[in-house]
């Protein structure tokens, strides 16, 4: 079965690629509407949040949060200033979902912004993208500039009372920056080092004032449930994983792409949409939600469907919704040392587990993969790891530790195999 | 390391939480010697040591450092970590912070005491996961006037003391409590002593004084104490000629000649730093000769008040009020460089909201926001004036001329606004400090402040001069009010005084006179008009040595035991940690003995308690009280033409203890090095340039100087530092000069 | 870490219009005006990257200084933000910027042959310029581009499904 494709945040795909990114082509399938009538009706915020609190759209930028739940903690009704914020800094290796957005859909996360910013009771958005993202950047700034050339953001916008104003603010190479308070330190002229919880960002946000961050996708995805009802997008996914999501599927397939598909599509069609397995090689493994998430052995993978809740059975996430595919033949030795690599070079320096912790971990990987690894090394290793995990202020700790124990956990032979015979089982 | 298990309303925290940042709540339980806290405690303790070098036998923190303290109580015996260790290159901080940067566990403490506590960002941390760096990134000096309560922040040996560096194991010193010598603070401060020494200073928490901080001065000074030109025997000049002597002798001719001396020509000049026990023993004995002319406001230069001053000054409130004020209004003060804890404490106010500002002849470099109205000496006249008006002052009385003509501008009246609004809730300050005290028209600056405070309902407050000035009016070292605080019948005669009709019998106590009095050229003058001069001191100068006639080795701080009352009017005792350098002895004990030998009654003290707690039933009913006691005579001095003379005294320059401190001395201050300050402007107008070599011109004398271009300084105003090399020829701090290009001896038009 | 919520501003006593020239003063204002006035700061970056370009791709002290001084910032947290972010560079660099993906997706389909390629033809590591000053050589974490890997950022420009012979042709091109 060739599962429903493009129907959210692609939904615009089809159009002409030199000018599906523009407000005309936008409107052509109905953009703004949703974002026209609230500033006509001035429906209830509350309402709003109750209808994507039945969408069940869940965080698309890793955690799975629900995001109408998110919203809801907002003060919304205290006086003072109030943000909502765009996580546009895509920096998880694998996930390439979000740039596409910036590019070819960018009004329709301009859409999800201001009416988020309706909902929350917030006057000023920023689009926080990473500052590598070029083109992008120029998408959502000529966007940007359109909207309000089309009187869609401003003070007062159209009569309706109602003052939305959208800034895109750049990051400058810094994964970290993607935690949402790393990216509020960040926003405010700091180094992106995130900041303990609580006071959670809704209390204690960007400039000390209420904020909500949503992953580009999450945003991206609202104008659409409002226009087609909650009820429409749950139903294109499974209970409490409303709609359908991006999955990056990269690595070793045939068309590694973006696919805009329901959650729940059962894996094996995914990979199918990819073209299969590169050359024909054999599936090895799955890191099913990015880099930061266990990896699954393949098999296993080919019966899991693309789902928060049977991911999570399967004993990994769904993270971002990078699927990056390994044939056999890969040195997994190789692989952990790349994504240790990562975090050691990620790490923000500030919790001493994971500043100390990812190097040590990186160190004795590198030392494993040059034939001088120790027969001690993987117990060392998974013990670090497991002294990083849940131990550091934020995510990022877990993100190095969870490779590392699953790697040693599926592929522990091929470990010990290059500790034993100073090379890789895969060569 | 504080990792800790909670729970919250029966939810347990998802991962142990550092206990040092997690917000208590109610109900919340925490659970810190659970198997998960431990070993979360235990894990943080891995990782902190990974990449420590183990050098604590060669570290300056061994013996006293957090890390190796939690390392005996988590750490494991064996390193799992093979790997190479970081090693980090070290920065150069400057005279007074030592680093290693190699230990830094990048606590970011002392990052955060920069931004948070001194309100000064100099140190950083660069550079991002492991390699982080703590510094400066571009080397300069650390040199904020608090940065070395980052020492003491820092829990490992990456930061440590640089004078104290190498010279001791934390394990071979004794401790003994002190307080701070220098300003009016008085912090609680530890003295660490071996051999008879004092190696290093540390701070006591004292939340009503203190807080945990000590500045670098009180902190770094007692480097002084072993300073080459310590006078270590009683000496006599004979014939210009100095010969040590025994106390025996030296006293006994003491005794002898002040017995001879003219009781009505005789002064008594006291360093406003000496003990509350000398200083009272030391008006004993001139007023048991018949002698009232005593003073210690040795920086001031305008006396013409005295009738109406408080008979005992001080800040008008306690120190840690200082921070609930919701305006302060700052007359002729230095606060950085004067009191820097009471900057501390008005840094605290303005960031919670306070409304700040300053009435001074420079601008300040503050840490926090403050509205500074800066102009000469005559103009911070007019702006009080224009202050008072725009707080309904009428123009009659006494100041009548001067509120008339004022101007009230938006400033002046935002100011007003402030301190009327905070004087309705009883938290509006006005505090008076050092340049106002040196300032030719004191007693104008007084009689405006006092105004505005009635007007305004803000307390009017002195900001002392030194540890002990506000002791020195309670012990009756001035020459119209008796210990306690009562007037005297008859007034003698003050500093003011004595440097127009110079004394022929004078005793000076722990001074320099060409550093520590308002006018080096006048004073140096006094003191060669006396027939006999009898110096009492912790250190031969040159000055002293020119112009005394027997010199006595006292103790200085550190050495005796004693009080020191501050500017909140808090008695602190201490007691001596070593002993005086040979034959020098604590002050109160000379006096004690050199009564006795004047046969004055009562001088039978076995200790200095005894002193004091006679001096403390003399206070039992004085109250400080700041109220004036009669109306200030509004007569200006008429000093107002050409250009004025700042004569700011440099951090590092308070007292003789401190300019004796090598590192504190090595520290950049701005405005400490002599020349002359010039605003660029003033500079152009005057035809002058940086740099240039100048003749200073003042009361006659004349004194070459470089020129420092500073846009700190108002117009119509040069700084010249007092109290500093090259200062000791010149006219009082505040006062006007001439400033010509100057050629060589030549006098050739070259250049 | 956030040292409360506060911007901790400095005045500088440097005139702001003499620092940089009058269109980099301009771009930088237009990054000011998207924030909240007394959060200048929140400028840092993108005013970094502006004087970076404007500077042959890398920053001087100086330039950080004077950066400092337009926001009302102490140098040191410029520093600090400068020293964070993967984009900044400190040293002089060549007039290129060669930038290889090496993250998971990358290296599954070549990247490391690619860095290894352009190190052993250009003799130049990781890190550093060719000897004609032409391009640094540089790693870098996943670009977002990963569907379309190995990914390089010349400059600023994506190129993606690179082959050793396609990274060759691009570099070729560079002045
Ligand atoms: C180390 C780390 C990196 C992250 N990177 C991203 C990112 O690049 N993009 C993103 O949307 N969320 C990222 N997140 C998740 C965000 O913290 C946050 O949960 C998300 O932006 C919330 O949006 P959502 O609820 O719409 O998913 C990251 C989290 C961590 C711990
Ligand atoms: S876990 Fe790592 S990245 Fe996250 S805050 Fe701590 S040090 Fe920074
Ligand atoms: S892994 Fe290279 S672009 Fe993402």
């Amino acid at each position: 079965m060739v599962p429903n494709q493009n129907s959210v945040c692609f939904r615009n795909m089809h159009l002409d690629a030199s000018t599906r990114h523009t407000l005309d082509a936008y409107r052509s399938l109905g953009g703004y509407v949703q974002w026209e009538k609230i500033l006509r009706e001035r429906p209830d915020p509350a309402d709003i949040i109750e209808e994507i609190k039945l969408s069940a759209l869940r965080g698309r930028g890793g955690a799975g949060f629900p995001t109408g739940l998110k919203w809801s903690f907002m003060p919304r009704t205290v006086p003072g200033q109030k943000y909502i914020v765009c996580n546009s800094d895509e920096g998880e290796p694998g996930t390439c979902k979000d740039r596409d957005i910036l590019r070819y859909n960018p009004h329709q996360l301009i859409e999800g912004m201001a009416i988020a910013g309706y909902c929350i009771g917030a006057t000023v958005g920023y689009n926080y993208i990473r500052g590598e993202f070029y083109e992008p950047i120029q998408r959502c700034e000529e966007a940007i500039r359109e909207a309000y050339a089309a009187g869609l953001l401003g003070k007062d916008i159209q009569g309706s009372g109602v003052d939305f104003d959208l800034f895109n603010h750049l990051g400058a190479g810094a994964y970290i920056c993607g935690e949402e308070t790393a990216l509020l330190e960040s926003i405010e002229g700091k180094k992106g080092q995130p900041r303990f919880k609580p006071p959670f960002p809704a209390q204690v946000g960007l400039y000390g004032r209420p904020t909500t961050i949503n992953n580009t996708e999450s945003l991206a995805s609202i104008p659409v449930i409002l226009e087609k009802g909650g009820k429409w997008f749950l139903e294109q996914g499974r209970p409490n994983n409303g709609g359908p999501k991006l999955f990056s599927v990269t690595g070793h397939v045939a068309r590694p792409d973006n696919f805009e598909v329901p959650l729940g599509t059962p894996f094996r069609a995914l990979l199918e949409l990819a073209g299969g397995m590169k050359d024909g090689r054999r599936l090895k493994a799955v890191i099913p939600g990015g880099s930061s998430v266990p990896v699954v052995p393949g098999d296993v993978m080919m019966d899991v469907d693309m789902d928060y809740d049977s991911i999570a059975k399967a004993g990994s996430m769904l993270g971002s919704g990078a699927v990056i595919v390994i044939a056999e033949g890969t040195c997994m030795v190789k692989v952990l040392h790349n994504l240790s690599h990562f975090y050691m070079h990620e790490s923000c320096g500030q919790c001493t587990p994971c500043r100390e912790g990812t190097g040590w971990l990186e160190r004795v990987l590198r030392r494993i993969l040059d034939g001088k690894g120790r027969p001690g090394d993987l117990d060392l290793l998974d013990s670090v790891a497991g002294r990083i995990g849940g131990r550091t202020i934020c995510a990022l700790g877990d993100a190095a530790a969870m490779p590392v124990q699953s790697f040693l956990k599926h592929y522990r032979h091929e470990f010990e195999h290059l500790i034993e015979h100073g090379q890789s089982m895969a060569a | 390391m504080c990792l800790v298990e909670a729970e919250q309303g029966g939810r347990p925290f998802p991962k142990p939480v550092p206990a040092c940042a997690t917000p208590v709540g109610a109900g919340m339980k925490v659970l810190t010697r659970s198997p998960k806290a431990i070993d979360a405690q235990q894990g943080t303790m891995e990782f902190l040591l990974i990449n420590h070098p183990l050098d604590c036998p060669i570290c300056d923190q061994g013996g006293e450092c957090e890390l190796q303290d939690v390392a005996m109580g988590y750490g494991g015996d064996v390193s799992r970590f093979s790997e190479r260790k970081r090693v980090v290159k070290d920065e150069d901080l400057g005279p007074l912070i030592a680093t290693d940067m190699t230990r830094c566990i990048h606590c970011t403490r002392c990052v955060r005491f920069g931004a948070e506590i001194a309100g000064v960002r100099e140190l950083g941390a660069t550079g991002r996961g492991e390699d982080m760096r703590i510094g400066t990134f571009v080397a300069h000096t650390v040199s904020h006037e608090l940065s070395g309560n980052i020492i003491d922040l820092c829990p490992v040996g990456a930061l440590t003391s640089k004078p104290y560096r190498f010279t001791a194991r934390a394990w071979e010193l004794t401790d003994a409590d002190s307080i701070a010598p220098h300003d009016g603070v008085g912090s609680n401060i530890r003295l660490h002593v071996r051999g008879g020494r004092v190696m290093r200073v540390h701070p006591r928490d004292n939340e009503a004084v203190n807080e945990t901080w000590i500045s670098d001065r009180d902190r770094f000074s007692y480097a002084g104490l072993n300073a080459d030109d310590r006078l270590t025997a009683p000496m006599i000049k004979t014939d210009g000629v100095w010969r040590e002597v025994e106390w025996h002798e030296a006293l006994t001719l003491v005794a002898e000649r002040l017995k001879a001396a003219d009781a009505s020509r005789m002064g008594w000049l006291m360093a406003p730093n000496a003990t509350l026990e000398e200083l009272y023993l030391a008006q004993r004995i001139a007023r048991g000769l018949g002698c009232a002319n005593i003073d210690h406001r040795l920086r001031q230069q305008d006396f013409s008040g005295d009738a109406a001053d408080p008979m005992l000054p001080w800040l008008g409130l306690p120190i840690a009020d200082l921070e609930t004020r919701e305006a302060i209004l700052l007359i002729g003060s230095e606060i950085r460089q004067e009191q820097p804890l009471l900057a501390h404490r008005i840094r605290k106010a303005a960031l919670e909201g306070a409304t700040i500002a300053c009435v001074n002849p420079l601008t300040l470099a503050l840490t926090h926001p403050a509205r500074q109205l800066v102009g000469t000496p005559a103009q911070m006249v007019a702006d009080l004036a224009a202050i008072a008006k725009a707080l309904g002052a009428k123009a009659s009385g006494m100041l009548k001329t001067l509120i008339g003509s004022a101007k009230p501008d938006d400033a002046h009246q935002a100011i007003a606004d402030a301190l009327r609004a905070a004087g309705e809730k009883s938290t509006g300050a006005l505090l008076l400090g050092a340049l106002a005290t040196a300032h030719p028209d004191y007693v104008l600056l007084k009689a405006l402040a006092y105004r505005i405070g009635e007007l305004s309902g803000a307390v009017v407050g002195f900001l002392p001069a030194a540890a002990n000035s506000v002791g020195a009016h309670l012990a009756g070292a001035v020459p119209h009010g008796l210990p306690g605080g009562r007037a005297t019948e008859t007034k003698g005669l003050g500093l003011g005084v004595m440097l127009s009709a110079p004394p022929s019998t004078l005793v000076l106590w722990g001074l320099e006179p060409d550093r520590d009095l308002i006018d080096p050229a006048r004073a140096m003058a006094m003191c060669e008009a006396a027939d006999l001069l009898i110096a009492c001191s912790a250190f031969r100068s040159p000055s002293l040595d020119a112009v005394a006639d027997v010199l006595l080795p006292i103790g200085s701080f550190a050495e005796t035991s004693g009080t020191f009352v501050n500017a909140g009017g808090l008695w602190q005792r201490f007691q001596g940690a070593v002993a005086p350098p040979g034959e020098a002895r604590p002050g109160w004990k000379v006096l004690r003995v050199l009564g006795n030998l004047l046969d004055l009654p009562g001088f039978e003290y076995r200790d200095a308690a005894q002193v004091r707690d006679e001096l403390a039933a003399l206070c039992s009913d004085a109250a400080l009280d700041n109220a004036p006691r009669g109306d200030y005579p509004a007569v200006s001095s008429g000093t107002t033409a050409g250009l004025m003379r700042l004569g700011t005294v440099p951090i590092y320059a308070l007292d003789p203890l401190v300019r004796r401190a090598p590192a504190l001395q090595r520290t950049p201050v701005q405005g400490a090095a002599f020349g002359v300050y010039l605003h660029p402007e003033q500079a152009h107008g005057d035809g002058l340039f940086a740099d240039q070599t100048v003749l200073i011109i003042q009361n006659g004398h004349e004194v070459e100087a470089n020129v420092f271009l500073d846009d700190a300084i108002a117009m119509g105003c040069a700084r010249i530092p007092a109290a500093v090399t090259g200062s000791g020829r010149l006219g009082a701090q505040i006062g006007p000069i001439e400033i010509r290009p100057w050629f060589g001896e030549t006098g050739s038009e070259a250049g | 870490m956030s040292f409360r919520n506060a911007p901790l501003a400095v005045i500088h006593d440097r005139d702001k219009s003499t620092l940089f020239t009058a269109e980099i003063r301009e771009q930088i204002d237009v990054w000011i005006a998207k924030y909240p006035a007394e959060w200048k700061q929140s400028a840092v970056m993108p005013a970094l990257t502006i004087v970076q370009d404007a500077n042959g791709g890398w920053l001087t002290p100086e330039l950080m200084n004077d950066v400092a001084a337009y926001l009302d910032m102490p140098e040191v947290s410029v520093y600090e933000v400068a020293t964070f972010y993967g984009m900044y560079d400190l040293e002089p660099q060549g007039r290129h910027k060669v930038c290889v993906c090496n993250s998971v997706s990358c290296l599954l389909l070549g990247s490391a042959e690619l860095i290894e390629h352009v190190e052993h033809k250009y003799d130049v590591r990781l890190g550093e310029t060719t000897a004609d000053g032409r391009f640094t050589f540089k790693e870098v974490e996943c670009l977002g581009a990963c569907r379309h890997a190995p990914a390089v950022l010349v400059d600023k420009t994506y190129h993606e499904n690179l082959s050793p012979q396609a990274l060759d042709k691009l570099i070729d091109e560079l002045e």
